[in-house]
Order: C-alpha cells, then structure tokens, then sequence
C-alpha cells in the first residue's frame, strides 16, 4: 500500500511552478504511485499567483487538496507561502524557510524550482533515479546537466547528502 | 506524436479526451480557444490522422463541425463555456436536424471563474437543445467517456453536450489509453426533409427529436455511464463530474448514483436508488441542475444551500453541504495578474489615461489595462463589446469626445467586425482601437487569420487588417508602434476629437512571442525625484524600493523603455550600448 500525501506548490508566475509539480508528478508515477495534479492556466498565470496541487497514493480521488490536508507546501515566494497556509495539517512540511539558504546556494536562479525538489525528496522514499528520470523528460537535453546538479543541491540544504 | 499504442501515460483532462477523440476515428474537429478548452485542439492539431482548425469563431467552428458530421465523418467542437453562447444558435437547431456521423460538443466550463467573466453552468444548454449530456469526473474518464460520446450521438443521430470543468481540463492523472479504430466514413445522402430546417420540416423533425429523446431516457437507465455503488443505506449521494471525487473522497462509505450521462436523467435508476437509501443528497457544482430534475419528479432528496452556487466547489464543502450549513468561504487574498514586462498593451492604457478616456473594454490581457493603477478600461462584457460598447456611449453620452473602444486582434476578427459595420452603417463617430499584438495572447498564444499561420503553423492568406476594416468604411485607418508613446498619445488624441469614425491600428508583437529584447534602462538615481510616475504604469519590472527610490528588474526587464519615455526628470536613460 501506497502512503497518501499532499504537495501543495505555491509561487508566482514564472517561477516554475508548473514545471516542478510536473517533474515530481512524473516521477511519483515512475516510482508506482497513482497521482493526480490540479492547477490553473489563463489569467492567472499573468505574473499572479500560481499554485499547483499533487496527490499521491495507492489511489487518489478528489484533484485538489481539501483545507488543513497538505503534508508539505512547497513555497518559492513568503507572501504567497502565508496566503495557502491553511493548507498545511497541523504535523505538515512547509518547506518555504528552506528559501533564503535556497537563494544563497542556487547558481542560476531558473532552477529555484528544481532545487525546491531536491528539498522535498529528502523528505520522500521516491527513488533518486526517478526523480532524475522525471527531469529529463520534462526539460530540453540543454537543461538536464544544470536541473539535475539543483536538484542534488536541493537535497543536500533538505538534510541528506 | 500520435500516441497510438495501447498505454499508460500521464495527461490532462483536455488531452485525455484529444486522445480518446483519436481513438473513436474522429476525422475532423474546429475550436475557438479558450481557457479551460484551449489545450483539447492543441492536442489534436499533432495528430496527423484528424483535420483541424482553429476557426474565426465558435459559430463558425459549431457549422463547420456540424456540417463536417453531417457529411459522413466524425467530427468535434470544442469551446469554453461562453463560447457556446456564440454557438447557440446553430446548436439550438442542430438536435432537428440530427448528425449522420457521430458529432461532439464540448463544453469546457470554469466555476469559480479563474479566467472568465461569468461561471454559467452549460449543462442547462443540454435541457433547452434537446441533446444528450455526459459528465466526465477524470481525464481517465474523458478518454473513455469521449468515445462512447460519438457511438451515442451516432445511434441516437443527434449531437451529444460533452461537458468538462477546468479541475477535469487541467488536471493530470494516470490515463491508459487504446487503439484508434478507423472510422468508415457514413454516406451522405441528400434529404431536405431532414437538412432544410424550414416551418414544415422542422415541425417534422421536432416531433422526430421528442421520440430520439425518449429512446435517449430509455438508454440512460441502462448505460454504465450512469452507475450505483451501493455503500451505506442511511446515507447516499446523487453527483456527477468532479462533484463525485470530492463527495467519494469525504464519504467513501456511502452509497453513490454517479451520473455520467447526467442528461436525459435516469429516472428508474433514481428511483431504485432513493427506494434502497434514506438520505439522499445532490452534490453538483454550481446551479441545482440535478436536483431541479429530481425533484420534479417528485422524489425527496436534500441539495445544498444557495451559497454554495456561487464559486467553485471544494472537497472541504460537502460535509457542510450535508449538514445543511451555508458555505463558509476562508478568504484570501491573491496576488493579481499584470501586464507583462513590455507588453505592448501598457503604452495604450497610459495613452489613454493621460487622455482621460473612457473606454469601452474587450476580452484579453488588455483586460488587465481595468485595474489600477493604469485604471483605464472601463466595461468588459464579452467578446466584440469593445466596438459596440463604444457605439452605445457615444449614442448616451452626448457631448464627450473622449469615448474610445479598444479590442485585440483576434478578438477583432472573433466578433468586432460585425460591430464595426454596425458603427459604420449607423454613422456613429469616435474611435476604435484594435490592440493588435499579432496573437491571441491570453489564452494560450494561438494563430489566428491575422497572423496569416494556421493551427500547426503552416503559412496562409493573412488576413490584412488595415484593407479590411477601411473597406468596413471607416473615415481613417491609422497604424502605429505602441512603444512610439508620444506619436500614439497625439494619434489618439486627434482622432477622438474628430467628427469621424476611425481605427487606430496599435501594431507590436507580444513580448512572449517577439524576438526583440533591449538592455533595461539606466537609473540615474541622483536625477529622480521619487516622484512615482514610473511606478503608476503597472510594470512588473520596476520596484520601488524601502527608500523611496526605485530598482528596475534586469532579470525580467524587455527594454521597452515606456518608462524612459514618460519619466519628466531624465532619471531613467535609454541603454543602447
């Protein structure tokens, strides 16, 4: 039996929200779980808030994530991390103090958001390769070297090496 | 790029149903864009087996796609939820005349309005059409869904409402899909009694269509789209679409009558449910479309408080809804969307502003140009009401020389034009603005006939806008570079004062799609006066700062230099090293 959980991504447009639900969504179906993925596209993504929830487990119904159920938040911006706290359950993860050392420590800013995920899989028993699966499916070949080397950071600042 | 093979993969509602729709042999398929639809098309534009199109709009693409159906081939519509308000017309009719092969409306509507300008729950349409409605509640459901879709509207001869919401659209899921089974294609035959919808005929076809519907209520007690599982008996709920995940979710113990042909309703299976279950609730997004029905028929089931019509639903919702509790709405505050850096539409708004317009709005980005501080449109009620708006305040409003109309270019194209030749015919004068950033931008970055590309980017005839609106007979058309401010504001100025009817024609690429980047201006912090103007254009890439001075993004920042050019202090400096 899958474990269920809850990622809410939060952030602003053109921070790769998007993209960061999408690499982890593929690859907690690489790694066997059923997986549903909810966001907005349109107005909103028009430099506005942009949130991106995914649910995992053995087998996940509704496609976004009911109040005080989120098992981690995902922030990449502090305002926009405090508008969906009520998101978060009383025992969650909200991995948005990891941003300032994110900041600090990420080379090229583009990949903030892939960072983002090297902390949350410090957190998670997917399997490293996955993760490096997803990334190259999601992103150009030009990409892969720079995402995947933010990601390994990312789960160096999340505690393992 | 056709996945053809039989697999699991992880896609979203829209391109679920694109794929299910390749499966059924679909042939032929023609879409106005828009948000939560825009991807459907998208998706099937790489399929080399299915002609597609965007169309001009979504009459033009309902007629097209009806015809295409009628003619032997299975076809599709897509449209979000106000399109099909363009389309209501030959959709009214369509159920008279029937499909020949299998024809498919879909209807991607968006509770809680999270790109729109109103939430109208489509489902209705299927009520006043006479057609058959399906609710899918997943993308592994609109795959699946989608194919029975066409094999109904075929069997019945009639086109089939197919209504998704934006959490099915833009959700993705585990989506296992098939084989595409070739379609072999329907003969046409010539039959006015059935295709020429005049008194008589009709009269014939509305009586052949009541019967089509009672054979339709007979099949939708025995479909599986419309399923019991039998849980508790004290507790049951009657729900379709994404309205059963939330309610599955919440009481998964309960007994559930899951609607997935929602339309006609299947009344022997109602009431065998309501004979096995005590409490009964209807849990559906918006309007009480279900519950209405039910209750017509007399049987006692409990739907939810008028609070919860309006906005989306959530899973959080449905225990209250069972507990008879209004909704309690936790409010939060979202960032809101701007322009974006170097967006040619910002020019024209301060443009305006400075003019003092009134200015009767459009749908796109340029709807932005509405919220402060540019604060410079003022209506937006659908698509093409920024010419007429403009023509019934000018018609109201004797005296004012300052009412302007704006409108993108393919919203021009959509449905402007008409209101253009109105203008014209009626001898109305003023000014109206075409915003043409050679896109339409907001929904997703599609082609349209001005940008002279087709849906997969192949070259054809560009629609010229200068020849076509002076051939509308207005009294100057005038074309100028957005990012030319001065020139523009002494443009508009002069034609709005005029006694004529004119176009100003404001021409830039949008900066999403434009290849052309300038170096961000220099600050020149010890000439400014802290005096804000800068900051009253609304531009993403200029921060004021703790100190009162401000910072210009590099990161974000195009070049465009709108504010070097209304900064009256020189502190902002061209950069064209």
């Amino acid at each position: 039996m899958k474990p269920s959980l809850n990622i809410l991504f939060v952030g602003t447009g053109g921070q790769g929200i998007l993209k960061a639900s999408e690499v982890a969504a593929i690859a907690s179906v690489l790694d066997g779980f059923d997986v549903k993925k909810s966001e907005l596209h349109g107005m909103s993504q028009r430099g506005g808030s942009v949130e991106s929830h995914l649910r995992l487990g053995e087998r996940v119904l509704a496609p976004i994530i009911p109040d005080s159920e989120a098992d981690f938040i995902v922030g990449l911006n502090k305002q926009e991390s405090k508008r969906v706290l009520h998101f978060l359950r009383k025992e969650g993860n909200n991995l948005t103090p990891y941003l300032n050392e994110a900041l600090k420590e990420c080379k090229d800013l583009r990949t903030l958001n892939i960072c983002f995920l090297g902390i949350l899989s410090s957190y998670l028993l997917i399997e490293d390769s996955n993760w490096v699966k997803a990334i190259k499916e999601v992103f150009k070949k030009s990409y892969h070297k720079i995402n995947i080397e933010a990601f390994y950071l990312g789960k160096k600042l999340g505690g393992i090496e | 790029m056709a996945k053809s093979r039989v697999e699991k993969s992880l896609l979203s509602g829209n391109e679920a149903l694109a794929y299910g729709a390749l499966e059924a042999g679909l042939s032929f398929a023609s879409a106005y864009p828009g948000t939560p639809s825009s991807e459907i098309l998208e998706t099937i534009s790489c399929f080399s087996d299915v002609d597609s199109q965007w169309a001009v709009n979504e009459k033009v693409a309902f007629e097209v796609a009806l015809s295409a159906a009628i003619g032997g081939v299975r076809s599709l519509y897509v449209s979000k939820h106000v399109g099909l308000n363009v389309a209501a017309d030959p959709l009214m009719t369509s159920a008279y005349v029937g499909v020949n092969a299998g024809f498919v409306v879909v209807s991607c509507d968006d509770p809680g309005m999270h790109s729109s300008q109103n939430e109208q729950d489509n489902r209705y349409y299927s009520l006043m059409a006479k057609i058959p409605l399906i609710e899918p509640s997943s993308p592994q459901e609109a795959r699946n869904f989608i194919i029975e879709a066409f094999k109904i509207s075929e069997r019945f001869d009639i086109p089939v409402l197919f209504r998704m919401t934006t959490r099915i659209s833009h959700t993705k899921g585990i989506v296992r899909l098939g084989q595409r089974q070739e379609f072999k294609k329907k003969e046409f035959k010539i039959d006015p009694k059935k295709y020429v919808m005049v008194p008589k005929n009709a009269h014939l076809r509305h009586m052949d269509l009541v019967k089509r519907l009672e054979r339709l209520k007979s099949f939708s007690n025995k479909t599986e789209l419309n399923q019991i599982e039998w849980g508790s008996k004290s507790l049951g709920f009657i729900t379709s679409g994404v309205s059963y995940l939330y309610a599955k979710e919440v009481y998964p113990n309960a007994s559930f009558l899951k609607l997935g042909m929602s339309y006609p309703l299947p009344e022997e299976k109602v009431k065998l449910f309501k004979s096995k279950v005590k409490n009964i609730f209807v849990i559906e997004e918006l309007e009480p479309f279900l519950e209405s029905q039910i209750k017509a028929l007399g049987i006692k089931v409990k739907g939810k408080d008028k609070s919860f019509s309006i906005g989306e639903l959530k899973p959080e919702y449905i225990s209250s809804i069972v507990k008879g509790e209004n909704k309690k709405e936790k409010k939060s505050i979202t960032r809101k969307p701007v322009m974006c850096p170097g967006c040619p539409h910002r020019s024209v708004f301060v443009a305006l502003k400075k003019l003092k317009a009134i200015v009767a709005g459009d749908i796109g980005c340029y709807t932005l140009g509405a919220s402060p501080p540019l604060s410079s449109l003022h209506s937006c009620l659908c698509m093409g009401a920024g010419v007429t708006f403009h023509e019934g305040f000018r018609h109201a409003l004797t005296g004012k020389n300052n009412i302007v109309g704006v409108i993108g270019d393919s919203t021009f194209i959509h449905s402007g034009i008409t209101g253009l030749i109105n203008a014209v015919y009626n001898q109305v004068k003023g000014l109206i603005i075409i915003l043409d950033n050679r896109t339409t931008a907001m929904t997703g970055l599609q082609n349209h006939p001005g940008t002279g590309k087709r849906i997969d980017g192949e070259k054809t005839v560009q629609l010229d806008l200068e020849r076509l609106t002076a051939a509308c007979g207005v009294d100057t058309v005038d074309v100028v570079d957005p990012y030319e401010l001065d020139t523009m504001v002494k443009l508009i100025s002069k034609r709005m004062n005029e006694d004529s009817l004119s176009v100003v024609i404001a021409r830039r690429e949008c900066m999403l799609i434009s290849s052309c980047k300038n170096k961000a201006p220099k600050y020149v912090q010890d000439k400014c006066s802290k005096c804000g103007l800068c900051l009253e254009i609304d531009c993403p890439a200029i921060k004021k700062r703790d100190d009162g001075f401000i910072e210009i993004d590099k990161t974000i920042c195009v070049g465009c230099n709108l504010c070097v050019d209304i900064c009256n202090f020189n502190a902002l400096v061209r950069n064209e090293t």
